[in-house]
């Protein structure tokens, strides 16, 4: 009775601690295989600890050159993405023009079609327009499946946005390019950053779209597709390991930033 | 604040010629012609959606007038940007930019215009404002009232030579509302910029202006000092836009040397010339107005007391409510049916109680006479939705 009655009173940090560990686990299970020694080729079952994978990260070939291209494809989808979304989020909020409702809903159908029957149209459309496949299709595959997620983004803060801040910068004597630049940017900047992190995230994780339209060019996800059906090297999971140190690093560290602002504001 | 004196003497008046706003097919403002006096403050008052804030919005060039021009002094700046011109606004809600303290949003504007050493000047500024301690808060970290002295602040930094508050007090209560009034005003007084300034609020139009243009659906209704439009209004929306005004309906009947004497229901009343407004025929209507404060009441049974010479009509007390520095009362009358009255309380009648015969005077001097063809009405409603 008494333990029910503990179960009772604890109940929601109980579910939540259980909730966290399903999500966490699986990266815990990445970590802690990083550090295995695994007999034969597949990297399943723990056999003794070793730090071998993480002194030679780049041991296996071809690892960290589709590990480097997976990285600048990032970067670049993330770019063109957030250039051209936050353009497109601008549009269609601050300017009345004639289709704006149905460009409004168009934006998201990207988002709703299935992936990989995306990925299949986008090859058959490159093929017929007899583009070579490589590191430019995934790149346009990449920015063009980023964008919807960039608009929704940018259109949210641009919306809660106060038209009158700009007015007031006109008012004080800046033209329109220092209204964007001093006023427009930094007050959408949150919702632009949200919208870019999000972008490089896709890019940099996809694997269904980059799979068909990649030809002969390997993206670290297809790197490791690949590599699970001959074997799984443990420096993957020293990859995994490392991506999600470096996030948890940059959250902590803007935590902390913000940290400091608050108290030094008070 | 000298220099801003010298410059703005040559050329601080505002002149609007014809300046209209259409959109489509509605006029938000009627061509219309107004001229603010360098160095005045000068308020728009009307309901919300009588043109007043689109008025303001084309002299700071925020909207495109559809006709007219908008001068500053001799120069015409009706085709320029807002950031040519040289006027300052403060916001509706301030609008301070959030991702600058309050140093970097009082600085804005020098800095927009290339001034290098803008310390001295944003000091000087705060401490006008009494914020010199908040330089460093960013504006969600100030008060209602604090952002407001933030805005003025902000705006009155660039030495515009017309300042322009666009509901400025709207966002906070009472209390500190009166309070930023008065100080609204000092500024005013200390730097001699024109002040021209937005509000449907019209006490506080009569206590900071100097000259209050009332405006009614895209057209302004009067024109004149607040004591000016408060005793001698033109137009039943004036007359109850500002304050209360009690109406009643008379036929006109003769004519006498400078008064006019009217006939309402058996009674006569007289109205001076100068204070009508109204085509004054024999025989015709004419609407007659009286304030409720230069009413003076007395007991039926002691009418024979009132003096010669006073406009008098009878009535019944049908409520009266008591609030302290005076007391409001309802009168039933034949010639009007809510006939409002304030009367001091200095000494109270025991039997002017709700049921009570009462006869209702006053000088004649306090009369005003108002065209009949209008609705009697008018700006009754639109204060009451302002108020809720």
């Amino acid at each position: 009775m008494a333990f029910v009655n503990w179960l009772k009173r604890h109940f929601v940090v109980i579910a939540g601690l259980l909730t966290l560990a399903y999500l966490l686990l699986p990266n815990v299970v990445v970590t802690v295989f990083s550090f295995n020694n695994p007999k034969g080729r597949f990297n399943y079952e723990w056999q003794e600890f070793s730090t071998d994978a993480w002194r030679d990260p780049c041991g296996v070939s071809g690892l960290c050159g589709s590990l480097s291209l997976s990285l600048q494809i990032a970067l670049w989808a993330m770019l063109g993405a957030t250039v051209l979304g936050t353009m497109i989020a601008f549009a269609l909020v601050r300017y009345r023009f004639r289709a704006r409702g149905a460009v409004n809903s168009l934006i998201f159908l990207p988002m709703a079609m299935p992936e990989v029957v995306m990925a299949a149209s986008l090859l058959t459309l490159f093929l017929n327009m007899g583009a070579q496949l490589g590191f430019w299709t995934i790149l346009i595959a990449h920015i063009m499946f980023c964008l919807s997620f960039v608009v929704v983004a940018v259109k949210a803060r641009v919306m809660s946005m106060d038209p009158r801040l700009e007015q007031a910068a006109q008012d004080l004597y800046a033209g329109p390019f220092q209204t964007f630049l001093r006023v427009t940017l930094p007050i959408a900047a949150p919702g632009i950053a949200a919208g870019a992190l999000l972008a490089f995230a896709l890019s940099f994780d996809d694997f269904i779209i980059t799979n068909f339209n990649a030809g002969s060019t390997v993206t670290f996800p297809m790197f490791v597709w690949g590599s699970a059906q001959r074997g799984t090297p443990v420096q993957i999971n020293v990859i995994g390991t490392a991506m999600f140190v470096v996030a948890v690093l940059l959250v902590l560290v803007s935590m902390a930033v913000g940290n400091r602002r608050k108290r030094q504001r008070t | 604040m000298k220099t801003t004196n010298d410059t703005a003497a040559h050329g601080g008046d505002v002149r609007l010629t014809g300046i209209t706003k259409k959109y489509g097919s509605f006029t938000a403002v009627h061509p219309l012609d107004l001229t603010v006096p360098q160095g005045s403050f000068f308020a728009l008052l009307g309901a919300s959606g009588c043109g007043k804030t689109t008025t303001l919005r084309m002299i700071a060039g925020l909207e495109e007038p559809t006709a007219g021009t908008v001068h500053l002094g001799d120069q015409d700046v009706t085709a320029l940007p807002p950031y040519k011109r040289p006027v300052n606004t403060v916001f509706q809600s301030y609008a301070l930019f959030p991702h600058l303290d309050i140093f970097e949003n009082v600085a804005f504007g020098l800095r927009r215009r290339g001034i290098k050493s803008v310390k001295k000047q944003v000091e000087e500024m705060l401490e006008l404002v009494q914020l010199g301690e908040q330089a460093r808060k960013k504006p969600h970290q100030l008060s209602g009232g604090q952002q407001q002295r933030v805005a003025v602040a902000r705006a009155l930094i660039n030495h515009p030579k017309v300042l322009l508050l666009d509901e400025p007090l709207g966002a906070l209560d009472l209390k500190l509302r009166r309070q930023m009034q008065l100080e609204l005003k000092r500024i005013q007084t200390e730097v001699g910029i024109t002040f021209v300034h937005v509000t449907h609020d019209q006490e506080e139009a009569m206590t900071m202006a100097d000259t209050v243009a009332v405006m009614n659906a895209g057209r302004v209704e009067q024109l004149g000092s607040p004591a000016d439009l408060y005793e001698n209004p033109r137009t039943t929306f004036v007359a109850n836009f500002l304050g209360t005004s009690n109406f009643i309906e008379a036929e006109v009947d003769s004519t006498s040397g400078s008064e006019i004497v009217l006939k309402a229901g058996g009674g006569k009343l007289m109205l001076p010339e100068a204070r009508n407004s109204a085509p004054a025929r024999t025989g015709g209507k004419v609407l007659l107005g009286v304030r409720p404060e230069k009413i003076s009441l007395t007991h039926a049974d002691d009418a024979g007391d009132i003096p010669e010479g006073r406009n008098r009509i009878t009535g019944r007390i049908a409520d009266s409510s008591f609030i302290g520095v005076s007391t409001q009362y309802v009168i039933d009358s034949p010639v009007c049916p809510e006939f409002e009255v304030y009367v001091q309380n200095i000494d109270r009648d025991p039997r002017l109680t709700p049921g009570a015969e009462v006869v209702l005077h006053w000088n004649p001097e306090h009369t005003f006479g108002l065209d009949a063809a209008q609705d009697i009405d008018a700006g009754v409603e639109t204060v009451e939705e302002e108020v809720a």
